[in-house]
């Protein structure tokens, strides 16, 4: 026990003082919201521009057809399919003479083709407009029209879900980023981590230091030292990472004007709602309101329980695995990549399962996959964020955490068998059968 | 005999061969013992065996006279494999430390020794280097200070001199040497036969799993030499052909003679003075333990044993 000990805190320290580490730790983050700043005005900036002329021959969706910022619609004279580019028109569109109640083609010619979202628009925007004309038609005024519009922005969805006699807000999306984030981080982990065990199991064959050990502490105690050691530096760097993000958010907080953030403080103690007589909440403070309130509804101690749990469990599941692998490999690390297949295989299908598993929840699919040792880290997690029980069941949550403990001990048990003896082997080409054989043979 | 090791019966099989097939053996403490074999002749998996890092499929291991213990004994015996290792990031001090802390020393403890034998070894400038900026005959070095930091009962060295200059390996010699004195039993495993007869007071050879020969050097070049003797004189040409012995040789002045079946070395004497040939040296040959080896191992296909079958 005092060996593991000693071998867990080397694999530990080794790690932790490297530069690398802190660097990964503290950039990670940063680099994760570089990259979604990064998309996010890429995404902005880097629409095109449309300038669409329109033959509206009966001049029915002149009044109505509205601009916006990716789409300008204009009405000259004289114009046909042969000279809207000179006329510095990206695209034409062709309206034919609408009769009443009978469906009818309006033609778009472009030099460019459309994106299929700005062709959804475009429709969306044209079938609206023919829509108010008829209102206008039917002896509905302009004004009376836009208000409705209007009107009907502020209704908004707000789902509760029963708990007993009480019920409790919930956000389908805000349960479906939180899945997909942890059901992704605990795949990247997986991987991270994983090779790590490896390569370390192989650094100590490859380097014959293996073979010295060997002789002071039993292989077992090597190879979990190894795991364990790594995985607390997996789980430090979590939690430097939680602290980080705390912290970084207080800091943007405190940089909010000071009115700002007196609004959001009323607005938590009232609910929401600001109290008659009081001045108007400002629309930022209303928003970063609403972002807060949002992720309080989410059950934040059940998550980041589970979450350990399943990052530890699956850790432990995969680890091993890696472990065995990497015992196997001789000086050509080329020979880990076949051998790490069967391991690499049921990751990435349980992480193609997680993303369905995040817009349905439960479907069998998601049942059988969060209860499966080799899928249940992911797919759990992504379930678990839509809420117990009213997703998952209690005891689905057990037996899924039971089998995780009971395949974590059995594949520990099993790369065991196959890490005492490949770890000293060299010069032999390893397949899965032989492993199997090692693993299976009594000895 | 006062053993410190003692095998008996030990057999270890694998799949697809007898790697180490019903050897037998003592170990005097103190002494100096000399492994030898051709290349997979079963030595390494005979030493896993005593380093408990396999189990035997058959025998027994008795060590300072109680039954051989892996999990208890570590902190008794040092190994030291062929293929040596470290962990090439680390730095040298700290690594020191940690495997001996794995012998189950105490952190106080190992740094007092590990400094003693840095100092011994010239070596107090390395604490904080890393093995990578090591040349190889200083990280055998190294490698060398791990094994008896602990100082073991029973160290087990693998080809210890290979890879070191001349100067470190005499370095090391005399460090064996001390080690026995004090009482420390060393197993020295090589197939450099100068080593061993300069060394070992006590070999055994294994050729296929078995052991074949077992003996003090002086003994063992005893039970092969083949009445030869190296004669110097004046005058060779005076020697004829004779009934007492053959003239196997002839360099200069020197002849190798084979005494044949009957006669005596003072026979030969007799002879080489009634001739009257002045006689400068006389001296018998001992065969070498180079020659005896090849000897014993050659033809006995010891490389086609990769695809020997296990008959059972």
């Amino acid at each position: 026990m005092n060996k593991i000990w000693l071998i867990i805190q080397r694999e530990y320290s080794s790690r932790v003082k490297n530069k690398r580490f802190l660097i990964l730790t503290f950039l990670m983050p940063l680099l994760i919201v570089g990259l979604i700043a990064a998309s996010a005005y890429l995404s902005i900036s880097g629409v095109e521009h449309r300038n669409i002329a329109v033959v509206d021959p009966n001049g029915y969706i002149k009044n109505s057809l509205k601009n916006t910022n990716q789409i300008s619609f204009s009405f000259p004279n004289n114009i046909d399919t042969n000279n809207y580019t000179q006329q510095g028109y990206t695209d034409i569109l062709i309206l034919p003479s609408f009769e009443k109640n009978k469906k009818a083609d309006y033609i778009l010619r472009s030099k460019k083709s459309m994106g299929l979202m700005l062709q959804e628009s475009i429709s969306n925007k044209i079938n609206s407009a023919i829509e108010d004309q008829m209102l206008q038609d039917a002896g509905i005024k302009q004004s009376i029209l836009d208000s409705i519009h209007s009107a009907s922005q502020f209704a908004e969805l707000k789902a509760y879900e029963d708990k007993g006699k009480s019920s409790k807000e919930s956000n389908a999306g805000l349960a479906m980023g939180i899945g997909y984030a942890s059901g992704l981080l605990i795949y990247m982990t997986m991987f991270i981590y994983g090779a790590m065990v490896m390569r370390g199991v192989m650094e100590e064959k490859t380097n014959r230091i293996a073979e010295v050990i060997i002789s002071s502490v039993k292989p077992f105690e090597l190879m979990m030292g190894k795991i364990i050691g790594i995985g607390a530096v997996g789980l430090t760097q979590f939690l430097l990472w939680i602290v980080l993000i705390i912290s970084l958010t207080s800091v943007a907080m405190g940089f909010l004007p000071s009115d700002i953030q007196h609004q959001v403080n009323t607005l938590q103690q009232s609910n929401g709602q600001m109290a008659g007589g009081m001045m108007q909440a400002s629309e930022s403070a209303v928003k970063i309101y609403n972002i807060q309130h949002t992720i309080n509804t989410a059950n934040w101690p059940l998550i980041i329980g589970c979450f350990i749990f399943y990052f530890i469990g699956g850790y432990l599941f995969y680890a091993s695995l890696f472990a065995a692998v990497g015992s196997t490999v001789n000086e050509d690390p080329q020979d880990a990549q076949s051998l790490m297949f069967p391991i690499t295989m049921p990751l990435i299908f349980s992480y193609i399962i997680t993303n369905m598993v995040t817009q349905n929840p439960n479907t069998p699919i998601a049942f059988w996959a969060s209860i499966i040792p080799f899928s249940s880290p992911m797919v759990m997690m992504a379930r678990v964020a839509y809420g117990v029980p009213s997703a998952v069941s209690y005891w689905e949550l057990a037996l899924s955490m039971i089998t995780l403990i009971a395949g974590f001990i059995f594949t520990t048990w099993l790369s065991g068998r196959i890490y005492r003896t490949g770890i000293l082997l060299y010069g032999k080409k390893v397949t899965w059968k032989i492993m199997f054989k090692w693993a299976f043979k009594n000895s | 005999m006062d053993a410190l090791l003692s095998l008996s019966n030990l057999k270890k099989y694998y799949a697809t061969q007898k790697a180490v097939d019903d050897i037998s053996f003592d170990i005097k403490r103190g002494s100096i013992f000399g492994l030898l074999g051709p290349n997979g002749a079963g030595k390494t998996t005979l030493l896993r065996m005593i380093t408990g890092i396999f189990y035997p499929d058959g025998g027994s291991i008795i060590l300072d006279g109680q039954p051989f213990n892996p999990i208890e004994d570590i902190q008794k015996i040092g190994y030291m494999p062929e293929e040596r290792g470290l962990y090439k990031k680390m730095k040298i001090g700290e690594q020191a430390l940690y495997l001996a802390q794995l012998k189950g020393l105490s952190k106080a403890e190992a740094t007092e020794k590990i400094k003693y034998w840095f100092k011994k070894f010239e070596m107090e400038t390395w604490w904080n280097k890393k093995v990578e900026d090591l040349s190889k005959g200083m990280s055998q070095k190294l490698q060398f200070v791990i094994t008896v930091l602990h100082e073991p009962k029973l160290i087990i060295l693998d080809e210890p001199f290979s890879g070191l200059d001349p100067l470190n390996a005499n370095l090391i010699k005399e460090e064996i040497y001390n080690l026995a004195k004090k009482g420390s039993t060393i197993i020295f495993s090589t197939h450099r036969m100068e080593q061993v007869e300069e060394i070992c007071d006590h070999i055994v050879l294994m050729n296929l799993g078995k052991k074949i020969l077992d003996g003090t050097v002086t003994e063992i070049k005893q039970q092969f030499k083949e009445n030869s003797f190296v004669i110097q004189t004046d005058n060779t040409t005076g020697i004829k052909e004779n009934a007492i012995f053959n003239t196997m040789s002839h360099i200069e002045n020197k002849i190798i003679v084979k005494i044949n079946p009957g006669y005596q070395s003072n026979d030969v004497l007799k002879y080489l003075l009634q001739e009257n040939i002045n006689i400068v040296s006389y001296n018998e040959l001992l065969p070498s333990l180079n020659d005896i080896f090849i000897h014993l191992v050659e033809n006995t296909h010891a490389t086609a044993r990769a695809f020997q079958n296990v008959q059972n």
